[in-house]
């Protein structure tokens, strides 16, 4: 199979799977078959969805780099996009539902309960980066873009630990989250990114096309 | 069945007494309730069965519209939405992973200050204690609420059948340990077994019940078959299952979540607006099966009239 082709698959299985949480859920709201407590139900799952997207979507570079497979770069914007859309319909169903419209209890919430504050903030953090994502953006900020776009794993911090502090006693999965999000800082190192060690010598021309994380416009 | 009212309970907290019910329609009406229609008495008259023989509104619900002006839940969301960390964390574990637990034969050992000690059948132990209806509302920690018929017997009838010793300050009940029933229990979660406590005065309460039913049947393994401590006034997570001893104690037990988390349970656990947990305010709850979050929580649960004088002059944000 050439490359386009393969980057094609690639791109229907991650469109299919990444739509397949909200509509499973969009099913079992048209069903009433999500149970007696169907808002909690949907809060749950649109985070967790996001939360997860959003480890896949820092997950593209590493495995881009152990492979060597260049062409997977494609699919981190429309990744980290899912994980944002998630993260939205996550936000509203809370704010909406939960809150009930009423801004004051919102902000009282996000003042006062620190699950809320971290979630918040890890919403406030991705939606810079949504917005970035276009093309003019990437070029308007140029070499600023992917500085800022390491924000990515700041969301996802704030997100595993939002999801640590709400359980009541079984931490095991967000404690699992935890550990995947280690491993991707992990394989930031300088030492494993391939960056390191050598950059001192490289030429600069290596070092630039070494930079993996450089925007996709594609 | 004998439905008794206890006298100091106003009428609109309990199932009058003449709402005496015939189980089929009982279970016709959870039925109706398990399609998806929520059991609520203003719109029971939409809610007929199509049958000829069922043209009249189940007597019990027609009543609790003029006495309880809230609605009951169905069956099904009240036996398929609870915790009961003993078969999964999820909601739907109890429900779903509770098909293998065996409820009978049941002993319950009682135990420490009392007159009476021993294992029991759990039928001995029933026998000639009056059974009743009682519908309560349910609060969780978690913000969510429910309005459920329990079926059962006031835990008082069974405390003085031991007859406690004036040491008795405290009871202590503990959840039988089955993990090969209950597969929640493999994994340490929790310190196994749950362990609940209530103060005397408390236990002695005529709004504290033992329950062994719900809608009228007996309870499902999911809801702590087959006995329970319901407690309307505190918040649900006291209400231990499937309840294998009974302890008279002299000192405050340490109940599983305070073990678990003392900076957000106590022992107490009295339904309060007024103190937050930790992580969230308490002041509204999400009456199931409501989808907002709007329903304004009430001191003791909306039981304050009754329970209020037991804790007179404790500072209830330090006793939570």
């Amino acid at each position: 199979m050439n490359t386009k082709a393969t980057v094609l698959l690639v791109k229907v299985v991650l469109w299919v799977s990444a739509l397949a949480p909200g509509a499973w859920l969009v099913r079992g709201l048209v069903l009433s078959d999500l149970g007696p407590n169907p808002i909690e139900e949907l809060t749950h799952w649109t985070g967790m969805t996001a939360l997860v997207l959003l480890l896949v979507t820092l997950s593209v570079s590493p495995f881009r780099r152990l492979t060597g497979w260049n062409p997977v770069i494609k699919i981190r914007r429309p990744l980290g996009l899912f994980a944002y859309f998630y993260a939205v319909v996550h936000f509203s169903i809370w704010f909406a539902f939960d809150m009930v419209f009423n801004l004051t209890w919102m902000l009282e919430d996000i003042a006062e309960r620190k699950y809320i504050t971290v979630g918040m903030a890890a919403f406030l953090v991705l939606t810079p980066l949504a917005v970035t994502s276009t093309r003019g953006w990437i070029r308007r900020l140029g070499r600023r873009w992917t500085s800022l776009h390491k924000g990515a794993y700041l969301a996802a911090g704030l997100g595993v630990v939002h999801y640590y502090w709400l359980v009541k006693a079984d931490t095991r999965l967000p404690l699992l989250l935890a550990f995947c999000l280690l491993v991707l800082l992990i394989a930031r190192l300088p030492a494993l990114s391939g960056r390191g060690g050598r950059s001192k010598n490289a030429p600069k021309a290596e070092r630039k096309s070494s930079e993996t994380d450089a925007p996709v416009t594609a | 069945m004998i439905i008794r009212r206890p006298p100091d309970i106003p009428s609109s907290e309990i199932t009058p007494e003449s709402v005496y019910v015939d189980r089929r329609k009982f279970i016709q009406a959870a039925a109706a309730g398990a399609a998806g229609l929520a059991v609520n008495p203003s719109a029971l008259a939409g809610l007929q069965a199509p049958t000829a023989q069922s043209q009249e509104i189940p007597p019990r619900f027609a009543n609790m519209r003029s006495e309880i002006d809230e609605a009951l839940n169905s069956y099904e969301a009240v036996t398929t939405y609870n915790n009961f960390y003993e078969f999964g964390t999820a909601k739907e574990d109890p429900a779903r992973n509770s098909g293998d637990f065996n409820p009978r034969p049941w002993k319950v050992t009682i135990g420490g200050e009392c007159n009476k000690p021993g294992e029991y059948d759990l039928d001995d132990l029933m026998s000639g204690i009056t059974m009743e209806d009682r519908v309560y509302r349910l609060r969780c920690v978690e913000a969510w609420s429910m309005v459920i018929p329990w079926y059962g017997f006031q835990l008082s009838s069974l405390i003085n059948r031991v007859e406690p010793t004036g040491n008795a300050n405290f009871l202590m009940f503990k959840t039988i340990v089955r993990p090969e029933e209950m597969p929640g229990q493999r994994q340490a979660i929790l310190n196994w077994p749950y362990v609940e406590g209530l103060r005397m005065d408390e236990a002695m309460h005529p709004l504290t019940i033992l329950a062994t039913g719900v809608y009228g049947m007996d309870l499902p393994n999911q809801n702590g078959a087959p006995l329970r401590l319901v407690v309307p006034w505190k918040y649900g997570f006291k209400g231990v299952k499937s309840i294998v001893s009974i302890d008279f104690v002299e000192r405050m037990p340490l109940n599983t979540w305070q073990r678990q988390n003392s900076v957000e349970y106590g022992f107490y656990a009295n339904v309060n607006p007024n103190v937050s947990h930790p992580r969230w305010s308490q002041a509204r709850e999400r009456r199931l099966p409501s989808l907002f979050k709007n329903h304004p929580t009430t001191m003791f649960n909306g039981y304050a009239e009754q329970v209020q004088h037991l804790y007179a002059g404790m500072d209830l944000e330090r006793w939570k």
